[in-house]
């Protein structure tokens, strides 16, 4: 497809679109799907066909629209006509059963029970530019993605510009990596971009092997083409040819859509060899991973995608300068690649005016814990902590206070209530001992112990350490072996002596970042909560009363001596 | 192919406050050992590739915040290493604990008592009593070799056996199976290494450890003393590059 064509496309998907007086949209991604929604798309195929509506009625499955936890989600959105204005209608919680009233329903009033308010904060405070079109469009049809522009930024930048201007516009967005580390990323694309190598590659990390973690899942099975449209920019911009996206073996939605996904762009001409008619070719292949949080870490990931053991070794040298089979190798996050496209169409200018201090843009975060509103939110960078776990998130259940808020899972901290005031930044998050991460966000409240905290992420990188190296394999295993004892009611203060010193110990001397990180969810818990676990040590008291055995409720403030 | 070849230059660079001159393609543990600077090792084997594992050659090099393996990072021109100081000792001494901690080095039953480098190492920095507790796990020895056997409690994963086996011998007999603490020494693909069909009883792996965890069979206590292959200078005479 040349750019005219491909305007053309989406001139022609819009007037198909504009054919129909309603739109329905059931979302198809893995949370509703477990509710079956699958079986709810088929209801309404069949009810719109039953009543004779197929040509006014158009059912389409799209991605994530972000509210998990209300699903199944399922949209109408329906064209003014000459009594009404255009109207968009969100349901929550829509059953097999209620499909008939549904569909009864178009252009009459809307079914109340079922009726999503998205005038509510969840909503109106988020800003999407990574899933703007997740819960949109039909992630498994070309067609509405390039309704909404997609591929225009992609042909636009091989016409219109040289990789080195496209380097620059990454450079001036202020764009930082988004797959943890916050490393800029206009900064890595022109180390590769100058790196000298007969080949290059580009690669998409999409591991995504933080608990509890699914922001990478969505936008790769919500919107395919646009992390591929973000590789291939990428790929144009450092001079590679080819592309591979690291998916777990886990996500084998995530994996069947891409790998259509890359079947459809390459037969419009989109990916593949001659790009838009240009003489810039690039090819994008899937590749597994066997689902270990280090295969992750780029270095580990290179190895695995080469078919060697998943373990890291020392950098330098960087994949930028040797990385897949020794070549230059440009790796990114899912979200990074995701916002490539609407910079390069938008300007990096209009994408470094959103954020605040050394933060652009926006981040994608996976809300969960003690709060009303779960699911996948994706927030301006700077906006408070406050504001997404309280008017985002609905606050803590009643009857209950939030107490800590933890981010960048087993490699990040707690921040306590006291500073939820503090702006999203990466900076700021580092300042409070903790990490921007790749969006794992949860709320605590009062009846999480933070010691328990500590303990089940010291487990998970107990469990996922590669065992290459001495200190994080036995380290990890001592340290989680300490905080089971405090849990119990069994330690000494020698023994929170030598945790605190191994976790000097580990977090210096490791081999790679899962290593130098595990020790940051203790750091941080003893740095904010302390007096926690001096009650389980000195006063074999559990204040939140989640260690069985111990003792539960408040020690009074006297008692606790350090 | 695509990594860059370049011709090796003459650099000078200070380790602990002495000014030396060593080839832009050694590493720093190299040219330490080569100028007699104590830094202790037991992943690093000379010939052999370097994989940074154990971390107990970590060095400060100014203006570095991180901590780095000498034997990972090849010396550059006015470079600073320091490779004695009270926080490395304390990690080193740390490090060789948790290896004592994590399976059975029983030292006064061992075959190689009096000639192991896990040995020598906590005796020279010092480590006198062990203050982790002991994970005993329950690991086999596998004896099914005509002529040599394997003990996996006094293996500490370093890897030299799998990369003489892979790099020198070219039998690639040995690998890892499993992560993080249930790591384990494999032969073939799991099969007793007695049954290896790779296997070609050339001893590299053997002579090449650093504990008594590979053995040669009727070696009673402390008489396992390892014949160090000289690996470099057989790669120097193979590719007579007369360096
Ligand atoms: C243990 C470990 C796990 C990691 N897991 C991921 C991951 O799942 N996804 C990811 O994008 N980056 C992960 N990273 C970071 C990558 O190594 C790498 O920095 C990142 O993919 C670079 O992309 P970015 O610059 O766009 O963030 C991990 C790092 C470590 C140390
Ligand atoms: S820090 Fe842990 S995960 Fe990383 S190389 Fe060392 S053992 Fe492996
Ligand atoms: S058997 Fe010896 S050489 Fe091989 S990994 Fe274990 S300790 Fe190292
Ligand atoms: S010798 Fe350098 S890490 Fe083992």
């Amino acid at each position: 497809m040349t750019p005219e064509e491909l305007t053309l496309a989406a001139e022609k998907e819009e007037n198909g679109s504009r054919a129909f007086e309603h739109i329905v949209g059931v979302c198809t991604s893995t949370a509703c799907l477990a509710s079956h929604s699958d079986k709810i798309k088929k209801e309404f195929d069949a009810q719109v066909k039953a009543k004779g509506l197929t040509k006014s009625v158009r059912v389409k499955a799209v991605g994530c629209c972000g509210l998990c936890a209300e699903g199944p989600m399922v949209y109408v959105e329906s064209q003014a006509d000459a009594e009404k204005a255009a109207e968009t209608r969100t349901y929550a919680h829509v059953s097999n059963e209620a499909v008939p009233a549904l569909v009864d329903s178009l252009g009459a009033a809307p079914v109340a029970d079922l009726a999503c308010d998205t005038a509510q904060p969840f909503f109106t405070r988020q800003h999407k530019i990574v899933l703007e079109h997740s819960g949109v469009v039909d992630p498994e049809r070309l067609e509405d993605s390039i309704q909404v522009g997609g591929y225009q930024a992609l042909l636009n930048a091989l016409t219109t510009m040289n990789p080195a201007d496209v380097v620059d516009t990454i450079m001036r967005s202020g764009l930082r990596g988004r797959g943890g580390g916050g490393f800029p990323t206009g900064l890595k694309w022109s180390t590769v971009a100058k790196a000298v190598g007969d080949r290059k590659y580009v690669i998409c990390n999409g591991d995504e092997g933080d608990p509890g973690a699914f922001m990478d899942r969505s936008v790769m099975e919500s919107d395919p083409h646009r992390v591929l449209e973000g590789m291939a920019i990428a790929g144009y911009a450092v001079g590679a040819t080819e592309g591979f996206v690291y998916v777990r073996a886990e996500y084998p939605l995530a994996v069947k859509r891409l790998k259509l996904a890359i079947k459809q762009a390459e037969r419009a001409g989109l990916l593949g060899a001659n790009i838009g008619g240009t003489h810039f070719s690039f090819k994008i292949d899937v590749r597994l991973g066997a689902g270990a949080f280090v295969c992750g870490e780029e270095t580990a990931l290179i190895a695995s995608i080469e078919g060697r053991r998943g373990s890291p070794r020392p950098r330098p040298p960087y994949p930028a300068a040797s990385g897949l089979w020794g070549f230059p190798t440009l790796i990114n996050n899912v979200e990074t690649f995701a916002n490539i496209a609407p910079i390069v169409k938008n300007g990096a200018e209009w994408y470094a005016a959103l954020g605040s201090g050394k933060s652009q843009g926006t981040k994608v975060f996976a809300l969960t814990g003690k709060v009303k509103n779960t699911g996948l939110i994706e927030v301006p960078m700077g906006i408070t902590l406050r504001e997404i776990v309280y008017d985002i998130g609905g606050g803590p259940f009643d009857g209950h206070t939030i107490k800590a808020v933890q981010t960048g899972g087993p490699s990040g901290g707690c921040i306590p209530e006291a500073y939820l005031d503090r702006p999203v930044e990466y900076e700021t998050l580092v300042q409070l001992g903790s990490i921007m991460g790749s969006g794992g966000l949860i709320a605590m409240d009062d009846t999480s112990c933070m010691v328990d905290v500590a303990r089940y992420f010291m487990e998970f990188c107990m469990t996922e350490s590669c065992g290459k190296c001495i200190p994080c394999r036995v380290g990890t295993v001592e340290m989680h072996a300490l905080l089971t004892k405090i849990c119990e009611g069994q330690a000494t203060m020698t023994d929170l002596e030598q945790l605190e010193e191994l976790c000097d110990v580990v977090r210096s001397t490791s081999l790679c970042g899962l290593g130098q990180t595990a020790p940051s969810p203790v750091i941080s818990t003893l740095r904010y909560f302390r007096e926690e676990y001096l009650a389980h040590i000195e006063h074999k008291t559990c204040p939140a009363g989640v260690c069985s055995g111990l003792k539960s409720g408040a020690v009074k403030a006297k008692e606790v001596v350090a | 192919m695509s990594p860059t070849m370049t011709e090796a230059t003459v650099v000078t660079l200070k380790i602990d406050d002495r000014e030396i001159s060593a080839r832009s393609d050694q590493t720093v543990l190299e040219v330490a050992w080569e100028n007699d600077v104590f830094v202790p090792a037991l992943c690093h084997y000379e010939g052999l590739g370097d994989v940074g594992a154990c971390r107990l050659c970590l060095v400060e090099i100014k203006g570095s915040p991180k901590l780095t393996p000498a034997c990972a990072i090849k010396v550059v021109q006015d470079m600073e290493v320091i490779t004695l100081s009270e926080r490395l000792q304390k990690y080193r001494r740390s490090i060789i604990e948790l290896l004592f901690a994590e399976r059975n080095h029983i030292c006064s039953v061992c075959v190689s008592n009096g000639h192991c480098e896990l040995q020598w190492l906590a005796q020279k920095l010092g480590v006198d009593h062990i203050r982790y507790p002991y994970l005993y796990p329950k690991v086999s020895v596998d004896a099914s070799h005509e002529r040599f056997a394997l003990d996996h409690n006094r293996c500490i994963l370093c890897a030299r056996c799998v990369r003489a086996c892979d790099e020198v011998e070219g039998a690639h007999v040995w690998d890892l199976l499993g992560r993080g603490v249930d790591t384990r020494l494999i032969s073939d693909l799991g099969t007793p290494w007695g049954e290896s069909e790779t296997c070609t009883t050339c001893g590299k792996c053997v002579h090449i450890c650093p504990t008594g965890a590979l053995f040669e069979k009727g070696k009673s206590v402390a008489e396992m003393v390892h014949a160090r292959p000289r690996f470099a200078a057989m790669a120097r005479v193979r590719n007579n590059s007369g360096r």
